[in-house]
């Protein structure tokens, strides 16, 4: 439909002045109360952009390659709940989106990424910067569109934000074809959304939350199992208030972190591949398991066969799909956690928890988290100090790798939303956009970014974006000289055969600071905390930090992919002698108690 | 298992065999840009077993019915039929399986045919009520329409003369009304 057409259509008096499509985008985003924008120009986004110049409601961030921004979206939507909006151009500024497309999919993150498109009438013949990317999306997106009339638009964008936020949250996709960009409507944003058989089920059917209060009524060993769908759901109050009703112990996973706090004594940590040996435990030995949006993930239940094979298991999850996927449940409730969570804590009763907490304060005891501390740095100790030294009160978005495990184990997260990381499709080069991301959405905390030597370098283009907004980042690069968690893997695994993991670096402190930025290193266990809290004291931008820390440490515990907690691989012995380096002093921590240092030898200076 | 294998069925899927069952899966969806491959993409992107799909219009001018055969354990059609509804293009999905249905398939044989096997393969034509749509001096080309087992014997039948080609739609099926106590 030409452009001519459009205006010809109908008096400007009905509708206000006629708008190209361009101005509706941008009117549109406004209308979804769109703070900030992340994206990278181009051709066929040229007149997009040219409406975006006036704008002051919108701030445009432009990253330094696609994939930056669609991380940043991810991490400014984990951080506020709100969606993340990402504009790139067509082509490769759309393809550069994928990664991070289909990071959000898997994480449930709430997304919408426009794209530009060739002008219609030459999508498929292989125009210059064509690439079919609703086509490319389709798996890795909630639902996406190409929008073929201007007079689609507004709509479009009104349902991709709805589908984006509801239910289950997930990416969407909208390609905008240059010339539609340009043709002329009315504009009137709409006011609702109606689509046919799309509308997810909040509250839990209230038979299945009776069924659900009987099993956790006679329970002796229950266990809460706590997702990233209880964060999603802003439901970490009403979560609190389950647990401490029931006297129930509360494990949770990566995406789970934050929702119950760590010091609490109810608390067990993370579970699965690299969780607490108490809460494997515990979830191996329960009698009820109550999973409040988690879903089953095979790092987290290994062999699903024998994952808490006795207990009776309950199932909250507002993706009807997400439930008996992995796992057969005896009682699904579809709906939202924090609707669900607040029928249940009326049919509950206090439990008999006592012996069931005193067998898990006795894994405690027996089996913590510990390792031994040196001279060298041990990332362990990195984690444990930033948690002490910020008490909790900071955003941590990490990379993925063994220092992301250890963040997990040993931060001691707290607080709702103050975890950040890419749990599902384990994209290294996340934690430094996504870091970026979080600070536009929220200034009330400190945010710090931690990657590993390998990961920072996938998306170390950002550092320029975040010296050019000054934004007060605190950049964390754990230099292990490795791919450590692959090598961890090599070694354990595959005969300690290090095959392509040995990282050849550049110098992160001089490279920071050609960026423009404040740089520091550290390579001593004794100059730790000193640099942590200058970096948490800079206050003028961002300020970067290099832990040069122990080239061959490995995470533990550890339950080797598929397999059970018969095969969980515990720290082994520190002992002098043992498999670690002798000297140092063992520093154990065990969530949801006091944390108890036990000095096994002075700390030696074995430079 | 590539994608393109999957959707080409007959894959082992690596349940034991006995759970496996065949499912007729009846799916309204609507006539938007690219739901048609959204359904495909999603049985290939999961790794599902499809033996036949077909699609066509329906009352409905905004909407098109797509009955899809597939095969899995209960715990993979479950999942088949809870993602086919995160579609959002989906307006409804029913599996047939459960209820009493009458399903039709097609095929179009053409088949070697001499002056001496003429007839014969005619009176086999004549049992199962093909038609004869097409003749040449060597061939004869029938068309063949019922349930999935009668398609397959005719083929069956046929196959002794040497079929040369042949085309056979996906299976279409409706859900029976309740028949009444009259
Ligand atoms: C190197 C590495 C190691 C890892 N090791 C571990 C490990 O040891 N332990 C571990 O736990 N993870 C580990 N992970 C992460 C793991 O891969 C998964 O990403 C993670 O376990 C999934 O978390 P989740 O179950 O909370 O689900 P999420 O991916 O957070 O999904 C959320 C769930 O909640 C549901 N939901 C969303 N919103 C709502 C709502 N409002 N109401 C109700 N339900 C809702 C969704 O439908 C979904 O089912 C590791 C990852 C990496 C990269
Ligand atoms: C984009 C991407 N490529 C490859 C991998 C596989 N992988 C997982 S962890 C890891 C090593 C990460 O090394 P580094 O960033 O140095 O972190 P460390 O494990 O040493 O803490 C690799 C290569 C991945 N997760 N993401
Ligand atoms: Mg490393």
């Amino acid at each position: 439909m030409s452009r001519q057409e459009h205006e010809e259509e109908g008096p400007a008096t009905a509708g206000g002045r006629l708008m190209t499509g361009a101005e509706i985008f941008v009117r549109s985003l406004i209308a979804e109360n769109v703070e900030v924008l992340f994206g990278y120009p181009g051709g066929a986004t040229i007149g997009v952009y040219d409406a975006l110049h006036d704008i002051s409601d919108i701030n445009h961030v432009l990253t330094r390659h696609e994939q930056g921004a669609t991380h940043a979206a991810e991490g400014y939507s984990k951080a506020t709940g709100k969606p993340g909006v990402v504009l790139v151009t067509s082509g490769p500024g759309a393809t550069n989106t994928v990664t991070g497309i289909a990071d959000a999919m898997m994480d449930s993150i709430p997304l919408v990424v426009f794209s530009g498109q060739v002008p219609l009438r030459l999508i498929g013949n292989d125009a210059f910067q064509e690439a079919d990317i609703v086509g490319i999306t389709r798996p890795i997106t909630k639902h996406n569109y190409l929008v073929r009339d201007v007079r689609e638009l507004a709509q479009t964008i009104k349902e991709a934000f709805y589908i984006a936020t509801s239910g289950r949250p997930g990416p969407v996709l909208v390609d905008l074809p240059k010339d539609v960009m340009a043709q002329k409507t009315h504009f009137a944003y709409p006011q609702s959304v109606t689509l046919r058989n799309y509308a997810p089920i909040l509250d839990g059917n209230i038979r299945q939350i009776r069924k659900a209060a009987e099993l956790i009524n006679a329970a002796s060993r229950p266990v809460l199992y706590v997702g990233g769908g209880t964060i999603l759901s802003n439901a970490a109050a009403e979560l609190t208030a389950l647990a401490r009703k029931l006297r129930c112990p509360v494990t949770t996973t990566l995406h789970g972190l934050g929702s119950y706090p760590e010091n609490d004594p109810l608390a067990m940590g993370m579970l699965g591949m690299h969780g607490t040996w108490y809460s494997n435990m515990a979830v191996h030995f329960c009698d009820v398991l109550i999973a409040v949006g988690a879903r089953f993930d095979d790092r987290v239940t290994g062999n699903v066969e024998a994952f808490a094979a006795e207990a009776k298991k309950i199932h909250i999850d507002v993706d009807p799909a997400a439930i008996s996927k992995n796992v057969k449940v005896d009682v699904p409730i579809v709906g939202d956690v924090k609707r669900v969570l607040t029928s249940l804590l009326e049919l509950v009763n206090p439990l008999e928890t006592q012996d069931w907490l005193r067998t898990i304060d006795a894994w405690k005891d027996e089996h913590p988290l510990r390792y031994r501390n040196g001279d060298e740095i041990r990332t362990q100790y990195v984690m444990q100090k930033l948690g002490e030294i910020t008490e909790g009160n900071a955003i941590v978005v990490t990379d993925v790798g063994q220092h992301q495990m250890w963040a997990a184990q040993f931060f001691n997260f707290s607080h709702p939303r103050t975890h950040i990381t890419s749990g599902g499709l384990g994209t290294m080069g996340f934690s430094l956009p996504a870091a970026m991301g979080a600070v536009f959405g929220r200034r009330d905390l400190p945010v710090i970014s931690i990657s590993g030597d390998g990961g920072f370098q996938m998306n170390s283009q950002e550092m320029a974006t975040i010296v050019q907004h000054r934004l007060p980042v605190k950049i964390i690069v754990i230099n292990n000289g490795f791919l450590g968690m692959v090598r961890q893997w090599q070694e354990l695994f595959w005969r300690r055969r290090y095959s392509q993991v040995e990282l050849a670096n550049p110098d992160f402190v001089r490279l920071a600071e050609a960026y423009g930025c404040t740089a520091y290193r550290a390579t001593r266990t004794s100059e730790v905390e000193d640099v942590l809290r200058k970096a948490m004291g800079h206050t003028d931008g961002p300020v970067f930090v290099e832990f040069v820390v122990a080239k061959e440490d490995n995470v533990y515990p550890m339950i080797p992919a598929g397999q059970t907690v018969n095969e969980m691989i515990d720290t082994p012995d520190p002992a002098p002698g043992g498999h670690e380096t002798a000297g140092g002093r063992i520093e154990t921590v065990e969530k949801g108690k006091a944390r108890k240092v036990s000095v096994h030898a002075p700390v030696t200076s074995n430079a | 298992m590539p994608p393109s294998q999957a959707m080409l069925n007959t894959q082992a899927s690596g349940v034991p065999d006995e759970k496996v069952k065949r499912h007729t899966i009846s799916i309204l969806v609507q006539n938007k840009f690219g739901a048609f491959n959204r359904i495909a993409g999603m049985f290939a992107a999961k790794g599902y077993n499809i033996d036949s799909l077909s699609v066509g219009p329906t009352e409905d001018e905004g909407v098109s019915r797509m009955t899809i055969v597939a095969r899995g354990d209960d715990q993979i059609i479950e999942q088949i039929t809870k993602q086919l509804n995160k579609l959002i293009d989906i307006v409804k999905v029913i599996d047939l399986t459960f209820e009493s249905f009458v399903d039709r398939e097609l095929v179009l044989v053409k088949v070697h045919a001499t002056n001496d096997t003429r007839p014969e393969i005619m009176q086999i034509a004549e049992i199962f009520r093909a038609k004869v749509v097409d003749i040449s001096p060597r061939t004869l080309t029938l068309e063949a329409t019922g349930s999935q087992q009668k398609v397959d014997a005719i083929i069956k039948m046929l196959k002794p003369y040497a079929i040369k080609e042949m085309a056979r739609t996906g299976r279409v099926a409706l859900k029976r009304e309740f028949q009444g106590e009259v």
